[in-house]
């Protein structure tokens, strides 16, 4: 991933920032720094919006051979998720016997670790999501 | 006088049973387990290290506490399993909960106790007015060899106590007790922490909670029986039962805050989720004492009253949080651990 990259989005892999449109209020995630609706009447209004952080499970996949940075943790799940917000995340399912991930499935998002560089380099962390009990 | 204004806690989910680990050693686990009156562990997830479990009781506590991280002038965080050998688990803690870039962070070493050691800076900065709130959090994921006396407890979790002016519950005190007692370390590089085996129990443990909470009941003028809870570090289940005997006060005053039984030693995290549970629980005027110990040695005591916000506090419940658990087998803890090279 790298480090500046992993730095420059600390904001959203931690704490969920994203943007709201000024002009439509629609709000994205990752931030945009352009409504792709209202496009120019947007420039300069594109506010920082945090996100609740919970969400629904719109679709999942189990992973079973990992790319080489994931390697040891398989198998796991990845989740494209409906933000109560609007927005959709892509995310790992936690905390969750795989049999029980499911469609429609409440989930909020959760602090852990991602990826490392190697033994020697820097940890990244950030969000993932587990089962939302009622 | 500093007082807790709040305070979160995390147990990750996954625990392994002590007769698990000893099946696989070949020992008798129905008398580890009633040996060290210790049934099961709490094992972080493959994901999960000292920084999240960290940020997951920090955000506890705010959300909690009602107030804003801004004003939080100080987080230490105590524990001896950073994920980083340098660069401090603060740091990711106070970006987690939006506390930066206005605040003082650090991270604290000292075996078992360097989360107390924190609150304690905590209540010296709020006191001498130098923050409005400081955040201490005691987090491990303990290491333990495979093999060792250890691995029967060693285990992992979390507590976070936010430090201000109001709250709810008064620090009426603090004292520590510290001596050079080598009883359990682990060196620069090594993986798994060396102990001085029967050791660690007489010179280390029982003088240095012993002492420390004698010398805070005779300082604020209070005896054992004064107390509605006390709360003493949990390497095991008997120790914290021997050590409150040998202190005068009774099994009724320690249950609620003895977790050890059933998610084992959370290290840093052991005595202040033992203080959290009891928080869970007090009533307006209820006392309590709570003493680390962190190896090494030394401890840190607490001569602490609950007062009226706490009937509007939002609880956590961390025991409804510990029964959310799923078992694993030794291979799949061994995985979680990240044994596996």
């Amino acid at each position: 991933m790298g480090v500046p990259r992993y730095w420059r989005e600390i904001p959203s892999r931690y704490n969920l920032i994203g943007k709201k449109c000024g002009v439509c209020g629609k709000i994205y995630f990752p931030p945009r720094s352009i409504c792709p609706t209202c496009r120019r009447k947007s420039a300069g209004k594109m506010e920082d919006y945090k996100l609740d952080g919970k969400g629904t499970v719109e679709s999942f996949t189990i992973i079973r051979v990992p790319p080489p940075e994931f390697e040891g943790k398989s198998p796991y799940a990845i989740a494209l998720i409906k933000m109560d917000e609007g927005c959709y995340l892509t995310g790992q399912i936690v905390d969750c016997n795989l049999d029980d991930i499911h469609i429609g499935m409440r989930v909020e998002a959760c602090f852990r670790r991602i990826q490392e560089d190697g033994k020697r380099g820097a940890i990244y962390y950030g969000y993932k999501f587990r089962s939302l009990k009622s | 006088m500093a007082s807790i204004v709040g305070y979160g806690a995390y147990v990750p989910r996954y625990r392994i049973k002590v007769e698990e680990i000893a099946r696989i050693w070949g020992r008798d686990g129905k008398s580890v387990s009633s040996g060290l009156y210790v049934f099961e562990k709490s094992v972080p997830a493959i994901d999960e290290d000292t920084a999240t479990i960290s940020v997951e009781a920090a955000r506890n506590a705010v959300r909690s506490s009602k107030i804003d991280a801004k004003k939080i002038g100080a987080i230490y965080v105590g524990s001896e399993s950073h994920p980083y050998a340098v660069k401090p688990t603060a740091t990711i803690v106070a970006e987690a909960i939006e506390a930066t870039p206005e605040l003082t962070a650090a991270d604290y070493e000292f075996a078992c106790k360097a989360g107390t050691a924190g609150m304690q800076n905590c209540i010296a900065l709020v006191e001498s007015k130098r923050i409005t709130y400081g955040m201490a959090i005691g987090a491990d994921v303990a290491q333990a060899a495979p093999g060792d006396a250890l691995e029967y407890t060693a285990a992992a979790g979390g507590a976070a106590f936010i430090i201000g002016n109001e709250g709810i519950a008064e620090i009426n005190d603090t004292i520590s007790f510290t001596t050079d007692t080598p009883d359990f370390w682990r060196r620069e590089g090594e993986p798994y922490p060396g102990h001085g085996e029967r050791f660690t129990g007489a010179p280390a443990y029982f003088r240095h909670i012993v002492s420390a909470a004698k010398m805070l009941m005779e300082k604020v003028g209070m005896k054992a029986s004064d107390y509605d809870y006390a709360v003493f570090h949990q390497p095991n289940g008997k120790f914290p039962m021997r050590v409150a005997k040998m202190l005068g006060f009774e099994k009724k005053q320690i249950e609620e805050g003895l977790l050890c039984p059933i998610i084992g030693n959370t290290y840093s995290g052991s005595t202040m989720l033992g203080l959290a549970c009891v928080l869970d629980v007090a009533k307006p005027g209820d006392r309590i004492l709570a003493v680390s110990y962190g190896s090494g040695a030394g401890s840190d005591a607490f001569d602490i009253t609950v007062n009226d916000a706490i009937e509007d506090y939002e609880r956590q419940n961390i025991r409804k949080m510990i029964e959310n658990k799923e078992y694993v087998d030794y291979g799949t803890y061994m995985k979680l651990r990240g044994e596996f090279k």
